[in-house]
């Protein structure tokens, strides 16, 4: 027995005095700072399990990771998320905004040495849309003239307004001026795939040995539920200015896990922090953590379709009576910011964007008019307003919705009942329109105002929360003919004020990404999309 | 015997159906399918979707040609890893399962037989007591908590051992889960050893054994040990089939790519394809190992006789 107490006790000891977490053995960079390591080979962290790596099927973010370091677009994004040319090494954009010409890299190259041609791109972007290519985020290229009815499968995939002029010169006609076009054109659905391995490969074109890519990568190995092996596309036509020669992307569903293979020196850089651990971390290893602003909206969805919620004046006073603060500053409490508006102000192309009136206000201000318009709607406390809160199973969101039902209930008086359900039953509830209140986000699929307006246009598929107004919806169609981007992001604003005024969600807060990231990583931007391409990336001496 | 075991592999078949037809009809009842995004698909893609899955037949249909599949070997394609089908997958997990469950299986064996023989030997003393304490320990601790202390001092603090990824199974990566997948099947199977070995020392043809002066070491080994693993071969069945088609907390902790965690992924983004292949999969090595059981108690026991 004694024995058993000496062996837990000194593991114990060890397990508090030891804080040997890896470290460099000498000064990262060498003497100079900049000395670069003799292996670059880098290892990510990158969340779940890739999908697919078809980049017209990928729809999930480990996928797109992955995708921008195999795949090249037309337009690329630089580290701090700025577009650069991708394939495309310049463009023209017609006076109307609806035409754009693109002039391909005389030597951008497929894996295998065969040239990228605009001919690849037209194939690439005819196979996205084609209704036979089951993609699910063809939508993506909706802007493109007859996308639209092409992924209905009311036209033929060749009825595309892409078209190759000659090898090097790509056309491409939009239904309508579109601002954020050229950003649309990092996302993997624009990708060009490589025509002859795909028609001898068929949906087996993506595995290692048939895989041919245009980006700084190529696939070596893929291991279901372990990693993604990239290594060096010797045909790429920057080659020369790609320092890292094989890229792991390793399957950490586990964020704990994850977390203990970083302090282990076996990851570089990890995909995100377990929530619980950031005091630990910040304690421990600040320098290492890096938390960003993440183009990203965390809202509650309010039916407005079947009473009580169909009141605006009674969803207004829902969202006054939340102390916002309260959530980013005790329950989220990574960086993120208190939401009074629905679109994130740092978004490109919305000149600051829009914020509620009571932004201003304190929040006893805010919770009295609450009072006043819960009284108006006719509820009091003898008659309370009762509310079902449904979220998807996860401790913070449990935590956010307890919070919120004591302060509507501090406040108001409301009684509400928390309800939470596992991922695909709750989407089904949502999506059914079977719920009172629901705890939803959102994270824009690009740079834009609009990814994030249009889930309130009636006909969205993101409208879960039904809204449906005639007003809302002239206002986007009037944006989306605007081509004077000044005058666009006004029309934007006075829907998303219309939005705020009608409140049919609550708008919570705006997303931050954490992630830690080893010091002798170089190249690394934290970037309001969170995109990174492994090409500017280094491993310093270490 | 020849008889007894083709007459065990028939009275398989319906054990099978009925297991594929319920996985398949409560796989099918669960609320929320495949194609529910948060994004609701556009109508005319989400048909586009459901007639490449051939999710529009009438459900027995589907049920009739999920059945002719597997008869062909054939578990269709996954709904989740849209570059794979099922049958690909379980192709490559499973070796890596079945290394990784082996590989505990065996060191379990080997350790939780000995240290339960040794305590049914010094039943009562010290010896025993400690045995018995660490193995209670060993049951209790769940392996969401061992594995993390494992990586914590052998990855991290003492950094001998990676903390994570499997590197294609080379030995230092597979120490770690091995013994974490091990430790609990230790504790049971010495408790298990020592119980019966203890009631197995008290029966008169070990008395006898004793009278005739033979050393307790041969008596253990020559006479005690057979009938002493009765209930440890029975519990073994069941338990090398669940070790070997992987843990999934072991594979989520240490990055492991076996086939345990397809049962729960599967299940959450509704692969109808994916979680019924895994459960077929699984029946099919439950009945396999249970025959097998049997068969070991035929030879360990010859009052056992199947004909």
């Amino acid at each position: 027995m004694k024995k058993l107490a000496f062996l837990t006790c000194s593991l114990l000891a060890m397990l508090a005095a030891c804080s040997s977490d890896y470290a460099p053995s000498g000064p990262i960079g060498g003497e100079s700072g900049t000395e670069l390591a003799e292996r670059q080979v880098i290892h990510i962290g990158n969340g779940t399990d890739p999908q697919t790596l078809d980049p017209h099927r990928a729809q999930g973010v480990p996928e797109s990771n992955i995708g921008r370091s195999l795949f090249e677009g037309l337009v690329a994004e630089a580290p701090n998320g700025d577009l650069i040319p991708g394939v495309a090494e310049s463009w023209e954009i017609s006076e109307d905004g609806k035409t754009y010409t693109f002039r391909l890299r005389a030597n951008a190259r497929w894996s295998n040495g065969d040239p990228v041609t605009a001919g690849d791109f037209v194939y690439g972007m005819r196979r996205s849309v084609d209704p036979k290519t089951l993609s699910v985020y063809s939508f993506i290229l909706a802007p493109i003239e007859n996308a639209n009815a092409i992924i209905a499968g009311d036209l033929p995939p060749e009825e595309l307004g892409v078209a190759a002029i000659d090898d090097r010169t790509l056309e491409i006609r939009l239904e309508n001026p579109t601002p954020y076009f050229l950003g649309l054109l990092t996302h993997s659905a624009s990708y060009a795939v490589h025509p002859p391995s795909v028609e001898a490969h068929g949906d087996a074109f993506t595995r290692p040995g048939n895989l041919v890519s245009n980006g700084a990568y190529q696939l070596a190995e893929w291991v279901v539920q372990s990693h993604v092996k990239l290594v060096k596309n010797p045909y790429y036509w920057d080659a020369d200015s790609v320092t890292i020669e094989e890229a792991y992307f390793h399957a950490t569903e586990d964020v704990a896990a994850e977390l203990k293979r970083f302090r282990a020196g076996e990851l570089d850089m990890t995909n995100t922090i377990p929530k619980s651990q950031l005091g630990w971390i910040r304690e421990n290893m600040p320098d290492r953590l890096v938390i960003a602003p993440y183009l990203g909206s965390y809202y509650y969805g309010l039916n407005t379709t079947k009473p009580p919620l169909d009141s605006p004046a009674l969803r207004r006073a829902l969202s006054l009576a939340i102390d916002r603060d309260i959530i980013t500053k005790q329950i989220t409490a990574s960086g993120e910011l208190s939401a009074y508006s629905w679109i994130p102000p740092t978004i490109a192309n919305y000149g600051g964007g829009v914020e509620m009136p009571e932004a201003s206000w304190t929040q006893a201000e805010r919770e009295a008019e609450a009072r006043r318009l819960y009284a108006q709607a006719g509820y009091s406390a003898e008659n309370p307003l009762r509310l079902e809160i449904l979220y998807n199973t996860h401790d913070d969101h449990r935590r956010i919705a307890v919070a919120i039902a004591s302060m509507w209930r501090n406040v108001l008086g409301v009684e509400a009942t928390l309800v939470n359900q596992e991922w695909k039953v709750y989407l089904d509830t949502r999506n059914q329109k079977k719920t009172q209140v629901f705890r939803a986000g959102w994270i824009g699929d690009y740079n834009d105002p609009y990814t994030f307006a249009e889930i309130a246009h009636s006909k969205s598929e993101l409208n879960d929360f039904g809204y449906d107004n005639p007003e809302y919806d002239r206002l986007l169609a009037l944006a989306a003919a605007e081509t004077d981007l000044e005058k666009r992001a006004e029309i934007l604003k006075q829907a998303e004020r219309r939005l705020l005024d009608d409140m049919p969600l609550i708008p919570l807060y705006f997303y931050v990404t954490a992630k830690m990231v080893q010091p002798w990583v170089q190249g690394y931007e934290a970037n309001i999309m969170d995109h990174f391409r492994v090409q500017d990336l280094k491993i310093l001496k270490h | 015997m020849l008889r007894y075991s083709l007459r065990r592999l028939v009275s398989a078949i319906p054990t099978l159906f009925v297991l594929i037809a319920v996985a398949f009809f409560m796989m099918r009842a669960a609320p929320g399918g495949p194609f529910d995004l948060e994004r609701s698909l556009p109508p005319e893609i989400e048909a586009n979707l459901r007639a490449a899955y051939r999710l529009d037949d009438p459900l027995w249909l589907q049920f009739a040609r999920y059945l002719g599949g597997i008869l062909r070997g054939d578990f269709g394609p996954s709904f989740q890893y849209r570059d794979f089908t099922v049958t690909e997958l379980i192709a490559t997990g499973f070796p890596v399962s079945l290394r990784l469950g082996a590989s505990a299986i065996l060191l379990a064996l080997v350790i939780g037989v000995t240290a339960g023989s040794i305590a049914a030997l010094k039943q009562n003393r010290v010896t025993d007591h400690v045995v018995m304490t660490v193995s209670m320990t060993g049951i209790s601790i769940p392996n969401f908590v061992m594995a993390p202390i494992l990586i914590l001092v052998f990855a991290i603090h003492l950094r001998w051992l990676p903390a994570g990824g499997w590197g294609d199974g080379a030995l230092r990566n597979m120490v770690l889960p091995v013994i974490a997948l091990a430790l609990p099947q230790i504790a049971y199977i010495a408790r298990l050893t020592r119980g019966s070995m203890i009631e197995v020392l008290r029966s008169n043809f070990i008395r006898t054994a004793k009278a005739q002066g033979l050393s307790t070491t041969a008596i253990l080994l020559k006479h005690a040990l057979k009938p002493a693993l009765l209930p440890v071969v029975s519990y073994l069945g069941p338990a090398t089939a669940a070790v070997i088609t992987g843990s999934v907390v072991i594979e989520q902790i240490f990055g492991v790519p076996g086939i345990g965690r397809f049962f729960v992924q599967g299940a959450l983004n509704r692969d109808y394809t994916l979680v019924m292949g895994v459960v077929v999969f699984y029946g099919m090595l439950i009945i396999a190992f249970n025959f097998l059981v049997d068969l070991a108690y035929a030879w360990l026991d010859p009052k056992v006789k199947y004909s």
